[in-house]
């Protein structure tokens, strides 16, 4: 196989960027992807197996045979997790990653997500950090990313933002009656509400049409296309640079090193389940938080013999995603509109500043809710069955809000993965293990949120409320992993540099959700995106042929 | 990926309901597949499991879950993603036929809606994991997508009031807003 510059393990998020930034460099890119390239018409609006709702299997992958991981319960017991079960904090595997699927929420951190420490101090117990890079560093990638994935919306109804040169290149979609209804409640509680930042068509963009205001959105493909993850935006002109390849279904086995410790190439397994050696001058590891150390991990050798960029047992550390809170508001008239997404009205207002407490969170209403979203959401003190809960379905389904949002989550050192030392997947490979948790402080400030999210809906004329908030045993990852190889400046305490570089091998870089410090109060996908853009950038301008300047 | 088409779901049962579509190709297919009705399901399995679904969900002015479909999905389901579940399908339906017995001298499915209640009640409180997982599965298949064989016309989507088919390519934007590139 012909030798090439770079190989990006990962069609994600990050991974469609990097190759799309490198191909329009110049350099020769092959792009890793373990999953198919699905389309619209791969859009099935199954209610039961889609990538949110899973009970009958993820529709974008992976599947469950032949996928496990292992998550440790708090008495130190191994459990086998199912890629569509909850404990396997899955996220996507497909050309898009989670971008095909995703609710397409794009929401910037605010300046304070990056200086955690310096604002709050270190709670004890917890590994809370700055970043080694800056809100003001990363905002012109933020603009970038905006205007080249497509971002709707508008900020202009809060001041809690960071500073932006350019308003978002697209207004936002019009309001549904969620928003009408939320809206005039949070001003009247001196709140800041406004539309949501999202990763969708509200007006032709990028030769794609608007979106169509479907009832299924967050976990499905979308059916007309207006919804923009990596798969339609960036991965498409990566391709037509001439410079890059995609190898969708091929499994990355492992980074292989020369005697001097560079990175030489990758191994992988192609679609037809063959072993195969891609040789290139760099390798960038945008696999998702959990996949890319797992894959680090899986790399040993003479000189790395616990893992690459594992000397002092960083990767894997940190492991965040985001507590998830909110609260249930039931209206004695209808609050459905069958316009979707659905999600549309946020505040701002509580991810920093609560006294005496760390961080917090954006809240906003929910996407709508299917049916069977609704089983498990009606009034506290409904039977879980009987003609009673199928009498609460029709009385609620219609005139029920919820308002949710994504609580910062407070890292940890040992709240982690590794990888299992007996449980392997289909390939043979050491599969990730889970154990350990989040701050409980997380836990504190979630419930502090689901309870602003009631007050919230009770100022909008709810009857009644029901708050959904408590202390999970594990660390939610999931769709929001993060963290697993922290940036930093001091190698024994972090995995890359600011520029995504491995402390230890200089042509290896794992551009993607791993190197989130922290993981803001935020959906991070913009985040990412923005992260992609500026280690991009930095690896394209620090390149000179077939090295690095040093 | 297993294959969600409906047409490779469907069980006599479903054929039957399909007759009345009036395809004569549909109705001639039922013949050779006389001999069950399931595909993992015992006729006594099936008709205690109605029993439960319809207590789970009963009829009023909508109908009720197994008159809805829901142990065709749930039938079918153990032939596909549902497989690791049939030990502790076979074994919870064993004991509500156990508990109706022992009770009532009768099976489940001859009880009066009342003796039902108090048995599946029974199963809540005696045979957790099962019930639970009776119960989530008997929900998936009411108010699920009716691809998967329940929700049959989708008549639990109807009784929330949701249009049925739902409403597509509403153009509710502004093309003279915004776009600026």
């Amino acid at each position: 196989m012909k030798r090439v510059n770079a190989i990006v393990i990962g069609a994600g998020a990050a991974g469609g960027i990097v190759a799309k930034e490198l191909s329009v460099a110049g350099l020769s890119v092959v792009l890793l992807e373990r999953g198919p390239w699905y389309t619209a018409a791969d859009c099935k609006k199954d209610d039961l197996r889609n990538q949110r709702t899973t009970v009958l299997g993820n529709a974008f992958g992976p599947e469950d045979a032949g996928n496990p991981r292992v998550w440790v319960d708090e008495a130190g017991q191994p459990h086998i997790a199912l890629p569509s079960e909850g404990a396997y904090q899955n996220n996507a595997a497909c050309v898009g990653g989670g971008t095909l699927s995703y609710g397409a929420q794009a929401w910037r951190y605010l300046p304070q997500d990056f200086r955690m420490r310096s604002t709050y101090g270190v709670p004890p117990g917890s590994s809370l950090e700055d970043w080694p890079i800056s809100y003001d560093e990363l905002e012109p990638f933020y603009e970038q990313a905006e205007y080249e994935i497509g971002i709707s919306g508008d900020y202009s109804g809060t001041p809690f933002h960071g500073p932006r040169k350019r308003p978002l290149p697209m207004p936002p979609l019009p309001p549904n009656r969620e928003f009408e209804i939320l809206e005039p409640a949070a001003k009247r509680l001196g709140l800041h509400p406004f539309h949501i930042p999202m990763a969708r068509n509200s007006v032709p963009y990028n030769g794609r049409g608007p979106c169509m205001r479907c009832r299924w959105c967050c976990g499905f493909a979308c059916e007309v296309d207006a919804k923009n993850g990596s798969q339609n935006t960036v991965i498409p002109v990566a391709l037509q640079s001439g410079n890059c390849e995609l190898r969708a279904g091929c499994m990355a086995k492992e980074i292989l090193t020369d005697e001097r410790g560079r990175a030489r190439g990758v191994a992988y397994f192609d679609a037809n389940g063959r072993l195969q050696e891609q040789l290139a001058d760099l390798v960038v590891v945008s696999a998702c938080a959990i996949e890319s150390a797992r894959l680090l991990l899986n790399s040993k050798s003479r000189l790395f013999p616990n893992g690459l960029g594992n000397r002092y047992d960083q990767v894997g550390r940190h492991l965040q995603g985001h507590h998830y809170t909110g609260a249930v508001g039931y209206f004695d008239f209808e609050t459905y509109d069958d316009v979707g997404p659905g999600a549309s009205i946020a505040i701002s207002d509580y991810n920093h500043g609560t006294p005496g407490m760390s961080g917090g969170g954006m809240l906003a209403n929910e996407f709508i809710r299917l049916p069977i979203h609704m089983v498990d959401r009606l009034p506290d003190r409904t039977p879980r069955w009987g003609l009673a809960h199928k009498q609460a379905m029709r009385e609620w389904h219609k005139r029920s809000i919820v308002i949710i949002g994504p609580t910062q989550q407070i890292p940890t050192a040992e709240g982690r993965m590794t990888v299992d030392p007996t449980v392997k997947d289909k390939w043979g490979m050491p599969v990730a293990r889970f154990q350990g948790n989040v701050h409980p402080h997380t836990f504190e400030m979630g419930e502090v949120q689901a309870r602003r999210a009631a007050a919230w809906l009770t100022e909008a004329g709810a009857m009644h409320t029901s708050i959904m908030a408590g202390n999970p045993a594990l660390v939610s990852a999931g769709q929001h992993q993060a963290g697993t190889c922290r940036m930093g400046t001091d190698p024994k305490a972090s995995v890359v540099n600011r520029d995504c570089q491995l402390h230890d091998v200089d042509n290896l870089f794992v551009i993607d959700s791993s190197v989130h410090v922290t993981n803001g109060g935020f959906n991070p996908a913009l985040t990412i995106m923005a992260v992609a853009y500026y280690a991009s950038s930095s690896l394209t301008r620090n390149w000179k042929g077939t090295g690095f300047r040093s | 990926m297993p294959s969600s088409r409906k047409g490779d779901l469907l069980t006599r049962r479903q054929f039957v309901a399909a007759g009345a579509l009036g395809s004569a190709a549909i109705a001639s297919g039922c013949r050779w597949s006389q001999r069950s009705d399931w595909q993992f399901l015992s006729e006594d399995q099936a008709r205690t499991l109605a029993a439960i679904c319809d207590q789970i969900i009963p009829a009023d002015q909508f109908p009720s879950a197994s008159e809805a479909g829901v142990l065709n999905y749930i039938d079918s389901q153990l032939m596909r993603s549902y497989r690791r579940h049939r030990e502790l399908y076979r074994h919870g339906l064993e004991q509500a036929q156990a508990i109706s017995r022992q009770r009532y001298g009768r099976d489940l499915a001859e009880l009066t809606p009342t003796q039902q209640f108090e048995i599946v009640s029974a199963l809540e409180a005696h045979e957790g994991p099962f019930f639970t997982l009776a119960r989530n599965h008997t929900m998936e298949g009411y108010y699920g997508s009716p691809r998967h064989g329940g929700n049959r016309d989708a008549v639990s989507w109807r009784m929330l009031g949701l249009s049925e088919p739902p409403p597509l390519g509403r153009a509710q934007y502004d093309l003279t807003k915004g776009g600026s590139q």
